[in-house]
Order: structure tokens, then C-alpha cells, then sequence
């Protein structure tokens, strides 16, 4: 209510109504003129010249402009101007280089008035004198601009742009004898109407073409400029040096700009391309956009506001055929959907974070933290006048302390740092990895990988004695309640269906495991966690045999095992295709199933003849080569990954990816992998494992990630003693002819590794310099420097 | 310094498409050195150019500092001072811009692996024919570790590679053809698809490779001397040219020498220089008074573009011979010249609704960054290069006679200019030279040396260079706008 009673003071008493609508046009649109009445439009283009009266519900077509049997290019239009004077009068681009004007009170249906045929290129630009009724002024793809007097047959004068395209002209509004230009290079020119000679003034404002340029109604000297750089910059012309005050970032090149009436700072801009938006910036605000149109559903070529007192009405042409008019109270405001969040940590690990009071609350209200302490600060801000943004009446402040100990991730970097992924056969990195686990009291995982060793490798590899000690150690440490558990809820002859639905809904009921051993599961999480993963499937099959006959392999194994090295890889592979484990041969999985298969549904019938007092080895024999799938328990595998990447420990998720390789690799969607790796990735790098990361991208199968150690790995040098960039050779400066660095202990040209001291900046080469500072401290150069080598 | 060594050997000049061993055969066997039997080989042919005589090219080594830098970037890039090259350094400005595109497209940071980046190469350039190209990226893909199995032919690369030939086809002999299918069909191939920056990367590759075919048979540039056809071991003394050496008509030097001289009157060419100078004089004081109808100035165009089609030399039968490994990537049901036998229609495609400088040049800087910067650097220098001169006349205004040649060639491709009258062409572009345009650009390997030496007479050969730099320039401009607005269409 409140805006529209200023619409209308602003009106003199004719307020304008109507909504946001849109009419459909026969053919795209290439610019959009208002006339001064704001009750009418002109939309012109390839193809198309018509007028439309802009009524409350809808746009009616009131005159067809293009008339005579034969198109002709004259009116092939690249731009259209009313004049804001005379209702009558409007002036066309054509891309062939005219420039015509209109006069509506012709009586005959032509309304074709003067044809301009002056510029030998396509004619981008026409604008009519803010105030002057007969001045029109032209900018051509010729690199001339020419100024009309309509009452002569031809062109007043010629401003001539050193053969630069003129992209836009636009008289400035309040000063009655200048005009802006903008150039396809780049540049910015201001011209006195009065002298055709040379420019006052020229900038460079953008680095490529300025599509569109726009003086503010107000602020006197203030341009705005858009540009194929995508950035709309404004300029404060009052200075002696065009100063820029502003600049907004949009995603995409900016076609057209146009301040919105009435609000100081605020512009409207369009894309040339890729973007179909219409935005509305605070230039003070340059990130995001206050408002935003999105009606069009191809670039919008043409944009007008309403009328030059009126902030709310915009209209547009577009490439899609139609055109809109856009009630800035429709408009979608990004502004309005963000979140604010602050997020910051402290000196000690602490964390702070304030967000919107609602937010806070309702998150709170659903899910206390446990253990944390939390000091709920509420505070109201103190509001800018000069600050636009007023939305925000309160936030919440949160602290998060560190409790002592319990963030420490040491356990990640002594993971990180010892698991091996690559490079031996599957069972003994599983092996080795379950040790690591083990060792820094990670018992589950440490099941795991033992587990996922007995899955997917031939158990006759390992020496059966090592695996069933591990296999006991862990299930003794780490799982307690092993037995009363398989023996309280399992029964021998539960299916693995079952058991797979049920582990699969234990994985949501889990709450959190990643955690260091400090964090005590209680009975009953144990039982449900362990319940939920790999090692069901095998102790499973525990409970029939006894433990050390089960995996008691049989020595005259007809299968030998494939050995999975993988060979040395270059620390740049060319190629994309990694060089993984060999997909394991299929066998391997169905005799790694045999323990676990004699409790399955699936085999009763083989088993049916078996009798308890065969021995398992036979068991083993008779099911390899039929019943199970080679991916049988991949989903499980799967699954369990997923489990442990929710928890937060991605780390495993990774790890064991890249251990099994191609086994489980197709069954997860590489977005999720990508995911998973990048943010691993991102973990270990903030821990400064470098070398950790590297080989983990080295190894991922993910096109993605594996070109990640291929981009930027050019390391550009400044020469020592000229600051310059050394261009062609790492070591001699081809500026200065010198060589820059020079080995401090043998005076010579390092032409290897070169190893510096970061406080005096001497250094050479790598062993000279070890050898160096065994026996000195001082810097080899003599500067004094206490250099230090680590 | 291996040009020093090609100084005076004066035989055969030739394109030796043929192997090797068939010339050793016919050369009667003469190739092993008896002394020690290894064989040493010999450059053939003189300097980097067939059409250009090697006087008139410059010697390495005494170039002026600019073109030292720029010989010593190329070398380094490439590890190579390669035939082209040393031809483009008649215009070292266009030459820096298109060493820096080449670098960064084939070994900077992009979205396509370094072998899929040569391999590409490799395609385009054998939609040409052009062993030369195809040799120089063998190599070099071979180097950076492409499988060699995919050497043998397009169906043996990765599927992926495999469905990028048809749009290779299309955008090398009809790019008008291109829709947003051919893009939705490469996007959207299940495991073997492209992502949008891998595409645009593809078709900058494709576009660029098929106008340096243009560039390396329009100067007829000769083979490198560790390429196949590049060297011979044929003593130096023999001096009679194995018959299996004259391909596309080219006879030795010296008779070429004999026959211009022999034929054109000095007089004659030099009013040909005159005639077209007085001619754009004409044209640049007349347009102002005859105003031409519109329906003139369309049927103008309609005409140009329709008489381009049948623009064509008269000898262009000849069969080119077959070439190693370009022809493990001909597809010879598919070229330009079937259908311009038959007079297809060219859809008329508004330079004024899709631009490379408003819409191209955002649309490639938004996916494959940077390199929007670079092609359009490379196409404002193509353009506007110009040192005044024609022939033996100085300070000339040659922007009418150079729009000519770059609105005569993307009209060939149906792309037209509101703001030009297509009238100025036929003034402006005489049969020999129209005849050679359209040679270069849409059937490149057909190009001959009677081509190259009858039209412009009495222009330099630095000059005829500069025209070539439009031609392949023009080309790579059309194809990318046919491209690109594909990709738009698909992505809006």
C-alpha cells in the first residue's frame, strides 16, 4: 500500500496498475522502447515491428509497423527508440546499416518517415536527445557514431571511433551536449555533441566488447557499463579520472543495464547469453541479486522499465517470442532464500556460529547436542541506515567448545598415513589394514577389513594360522558379546536374505562410530552395529564348525591364486586408465563364500546331503564353481561402505574402494565415489597429507578425480634479481642474463632441486645444503641467518 | 639447421605420398650410402613450401629478435621448428597469437586428455587428407602415450572418440547440417558420453585442425624431413624426379619457373594489380550513389552463394593417392564434392542473430575458459592484419578487398551480412582467385600449384600467405559459429 501511494505522488495521480503477464510473439525480439505514455511498447527485431498497448490483464496489439509485401531489410531491426518527447515519433536500427524513423501520425498505413542510409555497417545503437525533439544519434558496427537533426536529410556530424565498433550510444540525461559511446575493444568514450573533432574523454572499462552502457536518471556523471567480461561496472564521470564506485559480478556476458527509477542503486541487467534471467542488483550489494525474473525461457534481448518515475514495472523482450512485463513484487528474491551463517573457529578449536534465530531454534528444538556446551548468546543488530539489507531482526549465536582430547583426529593421520592401498596382493593389504585399525583401537574396522579379506580373497593364500589368530584377537577384544549375540540371534539356519535386510536396516538406526576409542559403545549399539556389518555373514558360519577347522584350507587347492600386484605407476599417468588390480577372477569369490554358505537359504539343496561330519573343505569345493554369484555380496559390501561414509568416516569408504578395486567399484554410482574421494581428498589436505592425497587421486579410478594432480602442475619462477618472470628456462633470466639461483655452498647453477631457507632466502643445492648445516647453522651465503632444515 | 643443409639440392618438388620404398624402387635402388650401408636421409623438395620458392622464405638465422623469440617459444612448445611455422613467419603478429592458441589447446590445462587432444588432431586433419598434419600428431601421439592400436583406424579408438567422427564429418564438409541432435547425441551417450567443456574442446580441436589443412595445402606446405614423403635417401646428385613424384600436377621448379614466365606477360599481371586497385577505388566513391534494392542486394547474396558451389577448377579429377594412416580415416561416401555437384541448398544462417564476439565468445570462454580470449585474439589479428601495401603499391586501404575475402568465404557457408553488398565480391574477387578460395577451404587436398600461381599474379608471396591466414581464419570462424550455435540451441 505503502508503494503504491508513492507510485502515485510520483505519477502526479495516474497510478499504473496490471500484473505480471506475458504475450506471445510471432517472431524473437531484438529491443524494446517505451513511449512516454508507459501505456504503450514497442518491440522490434529480425522479423518483427509491432506495437502493443499494455492494459491491466494483457498486452493488446495495437500496430504492425512492418508492412509492404517484400521484407526488406531496412526493417530487419537490431534496436528501437521512442522518443520520451513526442509520442509519435521512434527511431529503428537496421542491421544492414539504416537508420529509419517512424512517425505515427502519418495518416497512410506506412508509417515510415526518414530512412538514414549513412553507416556502411550494421547499426547497433539509435537514441533520441533526452530534451531535443529532433536530435537523434546512431552507433554503427563501422566505428562512426552520427548525429541526426530529423528536420535535415542528412547527418548533422560524424564521431568517428578509429574504425571500433560502437556497441551503444546514450545521451546523458543531465547534460544537455554530452553522449557516451561504448567500444567493441573495450573502451569508453565521452563526446560534446558540439565537437565531432575528438572525444573529451576515453577509459578503458571492460576487457572485451561494452555491449550496453546507461547514465543514471539522478546522480549526475554516474555511467553504469556492461560488458562481455561479465561485470557491470559504474562510473563516477564527475572526477577528473573516471572513477569506478561499483562493480557487480553476474555469471554470464551483460547485454543490456538500466537503473531502476527511483531507487538510487539499483540497475536491471540481462545476459547476451547461456542466462535467461533478468536481475535487479544493489550495486552495493554485488553478489547477489536483489531481485530476479525468470519468465523468459531464451536470452532476453530487450529490457525497459515502465515509466521513468515507476520502480515496480519492468518490461522485456526475449529471444523466446515474448514478451513480459515483470511486477517487481513477483519477482524472486535470492536475498530473501538465503540462510545468513557465520561460521568461525577460535584460537583453541572453538566454533562459533550465529544464524537466524528461526533457524536455530527449530533445529535446536528437534536435535540436542549431546556433549556439547553451548552458550546461546541473543543479540540484536544494530541496523545501517545506509545498509538496504533490514530482514534480519535477530540471530543466534553459537560457541562450541572443544572438549580436551576428543577432537583430536590423530587417529585419521596415523590411518591415513599407514594403510596401504596398492601394491600387493588384496589379503595382505586387507590384512595390513586391519593391523592399523587394531592397533589404534579401531576394533570394528578393523573386523571389517579382516572381513572383507575373507570375502573376496582366496582363503588358501594367507597361512591359515595368522588369519584365525587375527580373526580371534578381534572377535575377543573388540567384540564382547560376539557369541551371546550369535547365539541369542542367530540361528543357524537363518537365511541370508534376512540377515541382509536386517543389517541393511541397522545401518539407519546406528548412531555414531567413527568416533575414537574414547567414545564407549554401550551393549547394545555393539550389538547392533556388529549385527549390521560383514562379519555376521562369517561367524555366521561360525557357529556350526568349530573356528580353526573352518578355515583349515585345503593345501591341494586346484585354483592357485592369481597374485594382484600392481605395477609402479608414473607420478604423472598420461593416460587416464589406471592401472587397478586385475579384476579378481570369479572363483576367488565363490571359494571365499564357503564358510559363510553353509548357513545360507540359498544352498540348502547342495547342502542337503552334506552331513555335519563332512568336512567343510568338500563344502567349499562343491559350491565354487555354482551357486553363488561372483557379486553376491557386493551389495552388502556396498551398503557397508555407504554406512561408514554417513558416519563420517569417509576415510574407510575410500580406502576400501580403492582396495577392492573393480570388484565393487560398478555397483556404487560414480557421483557417489567422486564424492566420496573429493571429500577425502579435502580431509587430507587439510591435515598437510600431501603425499596421502596424491596417491589416493593417483589410484582413483574416477576420471574426475585422477586428472586432479594433472591441472596446474606448472611451477612459474621470477627471476632473484629482476622480479620478472623467467619465460623460457627455469635458470637463467632472459632479461638481465643472469643466472638467478645459484647454490649458496658451490656457487653453481641449480639446475635440480633447489632447497631454500624461508627467513633469508639462501639456498642450493639439496645435499650440499644437508651437508651444509650437519656441521654449521649459519646460513651458507654468510647472511647471518640462522637457517634451519627439516 | 637443417634448413641449411636443403640450400642448393635442387630436384623434385613434391608431396612424396607414396612410400618410400616405392621410390627407392623406381629411383633404380640408388638409396643405400655402399660405404658403410646406412642410409642417410636427405630433405627433399626445397625449404618449408612447395608453391614458394625458398629464397623468398626466410632463413633461420636471420630473423630479427621478435621472430627469434617466437622461433624459440615454437621450438620449445613443440621441440620443433615445424614447416608451417617457418611459412606463417611472414606475419609474426599472427604467428604469436596462433602458436599460443595451438600450445594452450593442445598442452595446457583443458578437459581432454593429452593423447585424446593429438587423436582429434589427427581426425580432423584426415577428413583432408592432410598427411602432413596426420604424421606431425602421430607422433606426437604416440609420445604422450596413445595406444598405438588406434592409429589403426576410428573404429578401433574408444567409443567415446568413435561417435565424435559423424560430427567431424559434418562440420568439416557441410556445417550448416549441424543440429542440437548431433550435440544431444554425443551429451548424452550413456558411459561414452561428453561433457559440454570436453565437447567445446573437441570442436575447437576439429575446427582448428581442419583450416591448418587448408593453411598446409593452400601454401603447400612440404612434408618434415622425419615425417614420411619428407625425406628421400636418394643421393643429392641425381637430378632427374622419380615419375611417381608428380601428384596433383606439380612438375619441378625449374619448369614451373619456365611455364609462369613463359605464359604471363609482366604487363598483363600488372594491369590485373591496377584493374582491382581502380576497381576498389570505384566501389569506395560509387556506394553512396547507386543504391541497390533490397530484394537486390538479398538475391545478391543468393547468387554468390549458389555460383560459389559451382566454383570449381576444371582439372580437379585427379585421384589422390591413398596415404598411410589418413586412410584408416576417410570416409569417402562423404565430402564436399558430391552435393555440390548437385547444387544443394545452403540455409541462410544471419551473422547479425548468432556473432562470435557476442554469443560465441561467451558461450566458449563459459566452458573451456581462456581459450575464447585466445581464438578471438587470433581472429581480430587475422582481420585486421594489414601493411598497407598491395603488390608492388604502397599505402592502400585493403580493409574492402580483405572483408571481401572473409565475407566470400563464410558466404560459402551460407553465413551472410546484412550490412554487405554482395556485389563487391564479384568486382573485387576475379574466377582464378574465387576458384582457388573455394579449393582451400572446402576441398583443401585438391589445391595444385597452377592454382597458387594464377591468381594475384603480381602479389608477393608474403601476400598470398596473408590470404591464406583469411581463408583458414574464415573457415575456422564458420565452423565454430555453426557449432557453437548447435551447442546453444541445445543448452536453451
Amino acid at each position: 500500500m505503502e508503494k503504491m501511494s508513492r507510485v502515485t505522488t510520483a505519477l502526479g495521480g495516474s497510478a499504473l496498475t496490471g500484473r505480471t503477464m506475458h504475450c506471445h510473439l510471432d517472431a524473437p525480439a531484438n529491443a524494446i522502447s517505451v513511449c512516454r505514455d508507459a501505456a504503450q511498447v514497442v518491440v522490434a527485431g529480425r522479423s518483427i515491428f509491432k506495437i502493443y498497448a499494455i492494459e491491466d490483464e494483457q498486452f493488446v496489439e495495437k500496430l504492425n509497423l512492418r508492412v509492404g509485401r517484400k521484407p526488406s531489410l531496412n526493417l530487419s531491426c537490431a534496436d528501437v527508440v521512442w522518443h520520451q518527447m513526442d509520442e509519435n515519433l521512434l527511431a529503428t536500427a537496421a542491421t544492414n546499416g539504416v537508420v529509419v524513423t517512424w512517425n505515427l501520425g502519418r495518416p497512410s498505413r506506412n508509417k515510415q518517415d526518414q530512412l538514414f542510409t549513412e553507416h556502411k555497417r550494421t547499426v547497433n545503437k539509435v537514441c533520441f536527445h533526452p530534451t531535443e525533439a529532433h536530435v537523434l544519434l546512431s552507433g554503427s558496427q563501422d566505428g562512426f557514431m552520427k548525429c541526426f537533426d530529423l528536420r535535415r536529410k542528412d547527418s548533422v556530424s560524424t564521431f568517428s571511433g578509429q574504425s571500433e565498433s560502437v556497441r551503444d550510444v546514450q545521451f546523458s540525461i543531465r547534460d544537455y551536449f554530452t553522449f557516451a559511446s561504448t567500444f567493441e575493444n573495450g573502451n569508453v568514450q565521452l563526446w560534446d555533441i558540439r565537437r565531432p573533432d575528438r572525444c573529451e574523454r576515453m577509459f578503458t572499462a571492460h576487457n572485451g566488447p561494452v555491449f550496453c552502457c546507461d547514465w543514471h536518471p539522478e546522480d549526475r556523471g554516474w555511467l553504469a557499463t556492461g560488458g562481455r567480461d561479465k561485470m557491470v561496472k559504474v562510473w563516477d564521470m564527475t572526477t577528473h579520472r573516471a572513477k569506478e564506485v561499483h562493480c557487480v559480478q553476474t555469471i554470464a556476458s551483460v547485454a543490456r543495464v538500466k537503473w531502476r527509477p527511483e531507487c538510487r542503486h539499483h540497475l536491471a541487467t540481462c545476459s547476451m547469453m547461456v542466462d535467461h534471467n533478468i536481475y535487479v542488483w544493489d550495486v552495493r550489494r554485488p553478489f547477489v541479486p536483489a531481485a530476479m525474473f525468470e519468465e523468459h525461457r531464451d536470452v532476453t534481448t530487450g529490457i525497459a522499465w515502465r515509466h521513468p518515475h515507476d520502480p515496480s514495472f519492468l518490461l522485456s523482450g526475449s529471444k523466446d517470442s515474448t514478451l513480459c512485463q515483470h511486477l517487481f513484487r513477483d519477482a524472486s528474491q535470492p536475498v530473501e532464500r538465503a540462510n545468513p551463517e557465520g561460521l568461525c573457529y577460535g584460537l583453541f578449536g572453538d566454533l562459533a556460529f550465529a544464524a537466524k534465530e528461526s533457524l536455530v531454534s527449530t533445529e535446536s528444538g528437534r536435535k540436542p547436542y549431546a556433549g556439547d556446551r553451548r552458550h546461546p548468546i541473543f543479540f540484536k543488530r544494530k541496523l545501517d541506515p545506509a545498509e538496504p539489507f533490514v530482514g534480519l531482526a535477530s540471530s543466534a549465536l553459537s560457541v562450541f567448545e572443544m572438549e580436551p582430547g576428543s577432537g583430536s583426529m590423530s587417529w585419521f593421520v596415523d590411518t591415513a598415513e599407514r594403510y596401504a592401498l596398492a601394491g600387493r596382493p588384496l589379503a595382505e593389504l586387507c590384512d595390513h589394514n586391519a593391523k592399523v585399525a587394531r592397533e589404534l583401537g579401531r576394533n570394528q574396522v578393523a573386523q571389517t577389513w579382516t572381513m572383507l579379506r575373507v570375502i573376496y580373497s582366496s582363503p588358501g593364500l594367507a597361512s591359515a594360522a595368522s588369519l584365525n589368530h587375527s580373526v580371534g584377537k578381534g572377535s575377543s577384544c573388540g567384540l564382547p558379546l560376539m557369541n551371546s549375540f550369535n547365539l541369542k540371534d542367530m540361528a543357524p539356519g537363518l537365511g541370508s536374505e534376512t540377515r541382509l535386510d536386517r543389517s541393511k536396516g541397522d545401518t539407519r538406526s546406528d548412531t555414531v562410530l567413527l568416533d575414537s576409542s574414547t567414545t564407549l559403545i554401550t551393549n547394545e549399539d555393539n550389538e547392533e552395529t556388529e549385527g549390521s556389518d560383514v562379519p555376521a555373514d562369517y561367524l555366521l558360519g561360525d557357529v556350526e564348525g568349530e573356528e580353526d577347522e573352518l578355515y583349515l584350507l585345503d593345501p591341494e587347492h586346484a585354483h592357485p591364486e592369481e597374485p594382484e600386484y600392481v605395477l609402479p605407476q608414473e607420478a604423472f599417468p598420461l593416460r587416464h586408465e589406471i592401472v587397478d588390480t586385475p579384476p579378481g577372477p570369479e572363483h576367488l569369490q565363490d571359494k571365499a563364500d564357503s564358510p559363510h554358505v553353509s548357513g545360507s537359504e540359498a544352498d540348502a539343496a547342495s547342502l542337503a546331503p552334506v552331513d555335519s561330519s563332512f568336512s567343510l573343505i568338500s563344502v567349499s569345493h562343491a559350491l565354487y564353481d555354482t551357486r553363488l554369484p561372483p557379486d553376491f555380496f557386493s551389495a552388502l559390501v556396498c551398503d557397508m561402505l555407504r554406512f561408514y561414509a554417513e558416519q563420517g568416516d569417509v576415510q574407510m569408504a575410500v580406502s576400501v574402494l580403492i582396495v577392492l578395486g573393480e570388484r565393487v567399484r560398478k555397483d556404487i554410482d560414480e557421483q557417489t565415489q567422486e564424492h566420496w574421494y573429493t571429500s577425502y581428498i579435502d580431509l587430507l589436505q587439510r591435515f598437510c597429507l600431501w603425499n596421502v592425497s596424491n596417491q589416493v587421486v593417483k589410484l582413483s579410478t574416477s576420471r574426475a578425480i585422477s586428472c586432479l594432480n594433472q591441472a596446474s602442475t606448472t611451477l612459474h619462477v621470477n627471476c632473484s634479481h629482476c622480479k620478472r618472470p623467467m619465460s623460457s628456462r627455469g635458470w637463467v633470466c632472459d632479461r638481465c642474463h643472469r643466472c638467478a639461483s645459484m647454490c649458496a655452498v658451490c656457487h653453481h647453477v641449480v639446475k635440480g632441486l633447489f632447497v631454500w631457507c624461508q627467513g633469508c632466502s639462501h639456498g642450493g643445492h639439496l645435499q650440499h645444503i644437508m651437508k651444509w648445516l650437519e656441521g654449521s647453522s649459519h646460513c651458507p651465503a654468510g647472511c647471518g641467518h640462522l637457517c634451519e632444515y627439516s | 639447421m637443417r634448413l641449411a643443409t636443403t640450400a642448393n639440392e635442387a630436384y623434385t618438388a613434391s608431396l612424396a605420398v607414396s612410400e618410400l620404398l616405392g621410390c627407392k624402387q623406381c629411383g633404380g635402388g640408388r638409396g643405400q650410402d655402399e660405404e658403410l650401408g646406412i642410409r642417410i636421409p636427405r630433405p627433399l623438395g626445397h625449404g618449408p613450401s612447395r608453391f614458394i620458392p625458398e629464397k623468398e622464405i626466410l632463413q633461420v638465422g636471420s630473423e630479427d629478435a621478435q621472430m627469434h623469440t617466437l622461433f624459440a617459444d615454437s621450438f620449445a612448445a613443440l621441440g620443433r621448428l615445424d614447416n608451417i611455422t617457418l611459412v606463417m613467419v611472414f606475419h609474426p603478429q599472427y604467428l604469436e597469437s596462433f602458436l599460443k592458441t595451438q600450445h594452450y589447446l593442445l598442452q595446457m590445462d583443458g578437459p581432454l586428455p593429452l593423447h585424446y587432444r593429438h587423436y582429434i588432431g589427427i581426425m580432423a586433419a584426415a577428413r583432408h587428407q592432410c598427411s602432413y598434419l596426420v604424421n606431425l600428431h602421430v607422433n606426437d601421439f604416440l609420445h604422450v602415450g596413445g595406444d598405438p592400436k588406434w592409429l589403426n583406424g576410428l573404429e578401433n579408438a574408444p567409443q567415446k572418440l568413435q561417435n565424435l567422427g559423424e560430427l567431424n564429418k559434418v562440420l568439416a564438409h557441410r556445417p550448416w547440417l549441424i543440429t542440437k541432435e548431433h550435440i544431444e547425441g554425443l551429451l548424452k551417450a550413456e558411459e561414452h558420453s561428453w561433457s559440454l567443456a570436453e565437447l567445446v574442446h573437441a570442436v575447437v580441436l576439429l575446427t582448428h585442425y581442419h583450416s591448418l589443412a587448408s593453411f598446409t595445402f593452400g601454401c603447400g606446405i612440404s612434408p618434415e624431413i622425419h615425417c614420411d614423403g619428407g625425406h628421400t635417401f636418394r643421393p643429392p646428385s641425381v637430378s632427374n624426379y622419380c615419375i611417381c613424384d608428380i601428384t596433383n600436377g606439380n612438375h619441378s621448379v625449374d619448369e614451373m619457373q619456365v611455364n609462369s614466365a613463359g605464359n604471363v606477360s609482366v604487363s598483363d599481371s600488372f594491369f590485373e594489380v591496377e584493374a582491382l586497385m581502380e576497381k576498389m577505388r570505384q566501389l569506395q566513391e560509387c556506394r553512396d550513389e547507386e543504391e541497390a534494392s533490397q530484394e537486390e542486394m538479398a538475391s545478391r547474396f543468393e547468387i554468390e552463394k549458389r555460383e560459389s558451389m559451382f566454383v570449381f577448377s576444371s582439372d580437379d579429377e585427379e585421384v589422390t593417392p591413398a596415404r598411410d594412416v589418413s586412410r584408416h580415416f576417410e570416409d569417402t561416401s562423404y565430402g564436399y564434392k558430391d552435393f555440390s555437384r548437385h547444387g544443394m541448398h545452403v540455409p541462410t544462417f544471419r551473422v547479425q542473430d548468432y556473432c562470435w564476439e557476442d554469443h560465441g565468445y561467451s558461450l566458449v570462454n563459459r566452458l573451456y575458459p581462456d581459450v575464447g580470449q585466445l581464438i578471438d585474439e587470433k581472429f581480430h589479428i587475422a582481420y585486421n592484419l594489414t601493411y598497407n601495401t598491395m603488390a608492388m603499391h604502397k599505402d592502400v586501404d585493403t580493409s574492402m578487398l580483405r572483408r571481401a575475402i572473409w565475407n566470400y568465404i563464410h558466404c560459402m557457408f551460407g553465413i551472410r551480412y546484412d550490412d554487405y553488398d554482395y556485389g563487391e565480391i564479384n568486382q573485387l574477387l576475379d574466377r582464378s582467385f574465387k576458384v582457388y578460395i573455394k579449393t582451400v577451404v572446402c576441398t583443401p587436398e585438391k589445391v595444385t600449384r597452377r592454382m597458387y600461381d594464377s591468381f594475384w599474379r603480381q602479389f608477393k608471396h608474403s601476400e598470398k600467405v596473408h590470404v591464406n591466414l583469411l581463408l583458414i581464419e574464415a573457415r575456422m570462424q564458420a565452423e565454430l559459429l555453426y557449432a557453437l550455435r548447435a551447442i546453444t540451441r541445445y543448452m536453451t
